[in-house]
């Protein structure tokens, strides 16, 4: 790292497209806990026709409604797909929540329309299913217990070797059926946590900047610790309230 | 119009009567307001007792919805129609589902199910709007709105827009349809209907937003998909509209308001424009979404060909509904009440609350639950642009079964560690705690979701504090 504040850039996709359930409380999430260790945060907002910015750290997919779902995956079809996984195959970060996970697995069958094509980033596919699933979800991850809110009646299925980014606790997940929730490629993850999911579970939040800090200067030192007193007090709450549901 | 018809039919007879009984019971029980379980119980007995009792209201049955506002817009025109020496039969209390229209007709009717009023004003959600005008064959339907507001519940907007014009397709130049034109996602669904169309919406450069909230949903043309432009913007998606990509525009407005003039958290005056007169309308509410519930109001009356000085008198003496904007003395402290319940409104609240200094004047007290009336996922709070109160230096508190989730909002909307203060999740513990850190004579605010709302207002009137309205 030079000795002048370090950087890191955040690609938003889609922001006025999808961005339903309050997944921009992500972005939030992660712009403000590098803004609070000095880092210097530019957030792109990429829409329709624009191109992605070639020094993104961190991509952010959220969710949307069905027609903009159909508008979006025709954009992403092409350069601005290889755009992205080539990014993260050189270690960019990306995370991706219900609709934008979905757009990054290999398609999604609709019930009464034709098959929308993903950009295959994640070895998965989706598709409509007979319920939907909604609820608080508690997730046993790598970062812990990550804790969420689940509403989607898409299935999502891992290929072989893909691994998810945790096993469900309590809710439906993927599937309803394998025990799985969402999915992990290098430093892409994709799942159907809302929430929003980030400023309630500050260690996947920490992952992904330290993530995106490394894949703009290589090694970096571990980030250093904040004060998450408020943010695990929400979790607590959070996570008491999933198990007493069910 | 239906015609009204007085002919003894027993299975009505008997389903009103259950209605009737067992609110009564309810009541007696103190088990709330009793107003939805009698219609429940009254629709098993006659499934078709809300298609039968709004056939007999002789000047028939006005239908509003809306996301937000139709509460306080349905209050308006009922009362407008008293006024106006109409008898009205209302579902005052809020309870906008099928059984809570069915419950206050039943309520309202005699004991052989003819109803006791002449002119039926049914509030209703946005669910239940297909199979409420379905039933009731309404004279008049009021679009308000359309916000996102508990997916959960609810579904996606395109499926909400898709039945209400399902539900519409139906109906003919009979029915009247008062529509906001300033919300693009209603004109699209309200757009070559046979219906007699009639569109309001607001007009000029005062209170305009400076760029589309991020809780605004439709930013997109329905028709073609381009983004839409505005030359004025007003509440969230709502404004002068125009697609960059087909052309298509706010049409031209049959109901207008023009110079508002907003006083604060107090009230507000507004001029409403219709093909011959300039009706002046002074409010005894605050907020620019009220000018445009008064608005819808003043267009659907004058329609039903209430006199102007009727509706002007009217609406001078309007109080907010039941906890929608409530000033209770509580301790000494005088305490102001406001419901928020989605993204669309709570940013409309927060405007209101910093628009005189840019930032929050009184110390303010956020409860939020997430029960089934409130929604059961909280992602919402994450729409709303609390970043409005990271400057200025009055305290906020959070309370209520996810104020937790609150406290981690207003963090990270830059709300400093030293005003905000994360209080037990227990209404009636964090209240005495909230209030005992505000000096007596003080004003604070307390902002709840719909149950806690039901919480606090309880509690207040376990100690008569909601019988001492405290006068400006």
């Amino acid at each position: 790292m030079t000795t002048s504040s370090p950087s890191l850039s955040i690609a938003w996709l889609y922001a006025t497209k999808m961005n339903i359930y309050g997944d921009r409380g992500n972005v939030i999430a992660l712009a403000q806990r590098a803004t609070w260790r000095g880092i210097d945060v530019t957030v792109h907002e990429t829409g329709i026709g624009e191109a992605i910015p070639e020094d993104t750290d961190i991509f952010f997919f959220g969710g949307g409604q069905d027609q903009s779902q159909v508008d979006v995956a025709r954009d992403l079809q092409g350069t601005k797909g290889e755009a992205i996984t080539s990014a993260v195959e050189a270690g960019a970060a990306a995370l991706t929540i219900c609709g934008g996970y979905q757009l990054f697995g290999n398609e999604y069958r609709p019930h009464d329309a034709e098959p929308l094509p993903g950009i295959g980033l994640f070895d998965v596919v989706s598709k409509a299913g007979p319920e939907r699933f909604i609820g608080n979800v508690v997730v046993e991850s790598q970062w812990g217990e990550l804790v969420g809110f689940e509403n989607h009646s898409g299935l999502t299925f891992l290929g072989d070797g893909l691994k998810p980014m945790g096993k469900v606790v309590v809710g439906r997940g993927n599937n309803g059926q394998d025990g799985t929730e969402g999915a992990m490629y290098r430093n892409a993850l994709g799942c159907y946590m809302h929430g929003a999911l980030l400023p309630k579970n500050p260690k996947l939040s920490d992952w992904l900047i330290e993530a995106g800090l490394q894949h703009r200067y290589g090694d970096v030192p571990l980030l250093n610790s904040l004060d998450d007193t408020i943010e695990l007090h929400a979790h607590e709450t959070a996570t008491g309230r999933a198990r007493r549901a069910h | 119009m239906p015609i009204p018809s007085s002919r003894f039919d027993p299975r009505l007879a008997s389903a009103v009567a259950a209605s009737r009984l067992s609110r009564q019971v309810i009541q007696r029980l103190g088990r709330g307001g009793g107003t939805s379980a009698p219609g429940v119980i009254a629709q098993r007995l006659d499934p078709g007792i809300l298609r039968k009792l709004s056939a007999r209201m002789a000047n028939g049955t006005i239908v509003v919805a809306g996301t937000n506002g139709k509460t306080t817009t349905s209050r308006m025109i009922a009362n407008i129609l008293e006024s106006d020496n109409q008898t009205v039969i209302h579902n005052r209390s809020g309870s906008n589902l099928v059984r809570g229209a069915i419950s206050a007709l039943a309520d309202h009717s005699t004991w052989a199910g003819q109803p006791r009023g002449q002119i039926a004003v049914i509030e209703t959600d946005e669910a239940a709007l297909p199979d409420v005008v379905r039933d009731t064959q309404p004279r008049m339907i009021l679009l308000n709105n359309l916000f996102r507001d508990q997916l959960d519940r609810y579904g996606e907007l395109d499926t909400v827009a898709r039945k209400w014009r399902g539900a519409l397709e139906l109906l003919d130049e009979r029915t009247t349809l008062i529509v906001n034109a300033d919300d693009p996602s209603l004109m699209s669904i309200t757009d070559n209907l046979r219906v007699h169309r009639v569109t309001f919406g607001l007009h000029g450069q005062d209170h305009h937003l400076a760029a589309l909230p991020h809780a605004a949903d439709s930013s997109t043309c329905r028709s073609c998909g381009a983004e839409l432009g505005y030359h004025a913007l007003y509440v969230s998606h709502l404004g002068d509209w125009y697609c960059n990509g087909c052309g298509r525009r706010r049409p031209d407005l049959d109901a207008t308001g023009t110079d508002i003039v907003l006083h604060g958290m107090d009230s507000l005056a507004m001029t409403v424009h219709r093909i011959d007169e300039a009706l002046k309308i002074d409010l005894g509410v605050p907020g620019l979404y009220n000018a445009y519930n008064a608005l819808a109001a003043v267009a659907a009356c004058r329609e039903l060909d209430v006199s102007a000085s009727v509706v002007a008198e009217s609406l001078a003496e309007f109080r907010a509904a039941f906890g929608r904007l409530e000033r209770v003395e509580y301790k000494g402290r005088l305490l102001t009440l406001i419901l928020v319940k989605n993204p669309v409104g709570f940013n409309e609240v927060l405007r209101m609350l910093t628009a005189e200094t840019g930032s929050l004047v009184a110390p303010t007290l956020i409860a939020i639950n997430d029960l089934d009336a409130d929604g059961r996922d909280v992602s919402w709070l994450w729409d709303v642009d609390f970043e409005l109160l990271a400057e200025g230096s009055a305290a906020i508190s959070t309370t209520g079964i996810r104020g937790t989730d609150m406290a981690n909002r207003l963090k990270y909307a830059g709300v400093p560690g030293a005003r905000l203060e994360s209080l037990p999740s227990e209404m009636n513990r964090a209240l005495d705690t909230w209030i005992d850190s505000i000096p007596v004579g003080e004003k604070a605010i307390i902002l709840p979701t719909y149950t806690a709302m039901l919480d606090v207002r309880r509690l207040l009137t376990d100690t008569g504090a909601t019988d001492a309205f405290w006068k400006q």
